[in-house]
């Protein structure tokens, strides 16, 4: 019989993360955290929740496991070609004309969306004075978007993605391809920094002319959706924009009336 | 927020449906009058972003029918429709989130998924049915659904597109009731 953790336990467990290791998953949606603890403990093949408990209280390594687990990192490069589309006609020719461009990649997972992202500036002029900041809570995707390192297999979907948004070069171009293995290359991944932030307990550290996290505010609860979403306020410029995964929403947000949508895409931009 | 003070459905009739379900749909919308419940469904389909299911659906029934969005309550006279590429889970309060989390029997959405998670909410205010389809996706979260003291329907093999999917849940054991689309619509009218 698998193993299902009730309320009192998630409570119990999530304070321990806080206490001991200074995670705060209190405020993640419950439905998606409780399910990603029962797969762990049945991946791992823990005998008891008790058993799963303790291990994570006193093994500061699992702890990095449970971080890895516990968030979701799947992810892909030109998904939804639609909104990439929107990207690159709408929002690109805006920042321009800017002396220096600044994106933040909030929830970067293993960086596929970053290098796509640098894949457009490149292909407008414009990544020479564009930096890409990548960031995410789990320092393991951090390292592997640094990297640029991805699987051979996924290349064929991406590169059609990439033509569905309007990419006119041949996406092979972007990278070289090594046994089952492609590396992006060095002028992409030189303008990506990566670095790890925690949205729930790290603040603003620069202004940026685009976020975008998308897929990273369905894990949290409202509460710490509007949070996280005043944290992205105070890091835009006037005028900058902010884009979310296509089932999320700035518009429940207190926010929300400082900004205007750009037609049906998940974009926003701050008014002045 | 205006959807908190929405007073989530009491009960819910979730359906799940793979290759060959889109018929059975088709017909079982506009057999529908007013409902005083919430229905879900979940279907396996290619293209992630499109509204053409919807609009389909929608075309049928005078109910509402609507893609999920983030956080909403399901209430009742409604129709949910699970969006592409995402799985959708139920909370506490009812309110659906979406997750965008590793593929589940090759498929995202995926009709375990749905129909685990709406059992650990709805309970035995929940009926699942299982349509046709190429694919073992559902017969696990019937099981689930079972032990939370729902009631399962799987739809008749023999009368199925694509038989596979109602046959595993059936040999899985964790249909209650196995039913000709006529039944289903009877059923469902009823419940
Ligand atoms: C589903 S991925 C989204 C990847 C990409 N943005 C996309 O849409 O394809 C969600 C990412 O959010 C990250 N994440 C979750 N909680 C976070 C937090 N508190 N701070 C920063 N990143 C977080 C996870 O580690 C994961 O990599």
């Amino acid at each position: 019989m698998e193993i299902s953790i009730n309320d009192e336990q998630l409570k119990a467990l999530l304070s321990d993360v806080l206490d001991i290791y200074g995670y705060d998953f209190s405020d993640y949606s419950h439905a998606s955290i409780v399910r990603r603890v029962n797969r762990l403990i049945s991946l791992d093949k823990f005998p008891s929740f008790a058993e799963f408990h303790f291990r994570l209280r006193t093994d500061a390594q699992y702890l990095e496991r449970f971080v890895e687990e516990i968030t979701v990192n799947v992810t892909e490069m030109f998904r939804d070609p639609s909104f990439y589309t929107a990207l690159r006609e709408t929002v690109i020719p805006e920042i321009a004309s800017k002396p220096f461009i600044r994106i933040w990649h909030a929830g970067c997972a293993t960086g596929e969306e970053v290098y796509s992202m640098a894949i457009m500036l490149h292909e407008a002029g414009l990544l020479h004075k564009s930096l890409l900041y990548a960031t995410d809570i789990n320092p393991s995707v951090v390292e592997q978007t640094r990297r640029g390192i991805f699987s051979l297999a996924h290349m064929r979907e991406y590169s059609e993605n990439y033509i569905a948004s309007g990419g006119k070069h041949d996406f092979s171009s972007y990278y070289s391809a090594k046994y089952d293995r492609v590396i992006f290359n060095d002028m992409l991944r030189e303008k990506i920094i990566c670095s790890t932030h925690n949205l729930v307990s790290d603040r603003s550290f620069n202004e940026f002319q685009l976020i975008l996290c998308r897929n990273v505010l369905i894990y949290f609860d409202k509460y710490l959706q509007d949070r996280v979403l005043k944290l992205f306020d105070a890091s835009l410029e006037r005028l900058g924009f902010m884009a979310l995964g296509s089932k999320e929403t700035m518009k429940f947000s207190d926010v929300h009336p400082s900004y205007h949508q750009l037609g049906k895409e998940k974009i926003w931009r701050k008014k002045k | 927020m205006a959807q908190e003070k929405v007073k989530a459905s009491d009960r819910l009739v979730a359906i799940g449906g793979s290759a060959g379900s889109l018929e059975v749909l088709l017909c079982l919308l506009p057999a529908l009058g007013q409902i005083n419940f919430a229905i879900l469904i979940v279907v396996h389909r290619k293209v992630s972003n499109d509204p053409i299911l919807r609009d389909l659906l929608a075309s049928r029934t005078k109910l509402t029918v609507k893609e999920i969005e983030e956080k909403e309550v399901p209430v009742p006279g409604t129709i949910y429709l699970v969006p592409g590429d995402y799985h959708v889970l139920l909370e506490q309060d009812k309110s659906f989130t979406l997750d965008y989390s590793e593929k589940v029997n090759y498929s995202r959405p995926s009709i375990d998924v749905v129909f685990e998670s709406a059992a650990n909410v709805y309970a035995d205010k929940l009926v699942c049915i299982l349509l046709s389809g190429a694919n073992a996706d559902g017969t696990e979260g019937l099981r689930h659904v079972k032990l939370h003291g729902g009631s399962t329907i799987a739809q008749l093999p023999s009368a199925s597109d694509v038989p596979y999917m109602p046959e595993q849940a059936i040999l899985g054991k964790v249909v209650d009731r196995i039913m000709n689309i006529e039944e289903i619509i009877d059923f469902v009218k009823n419940f």
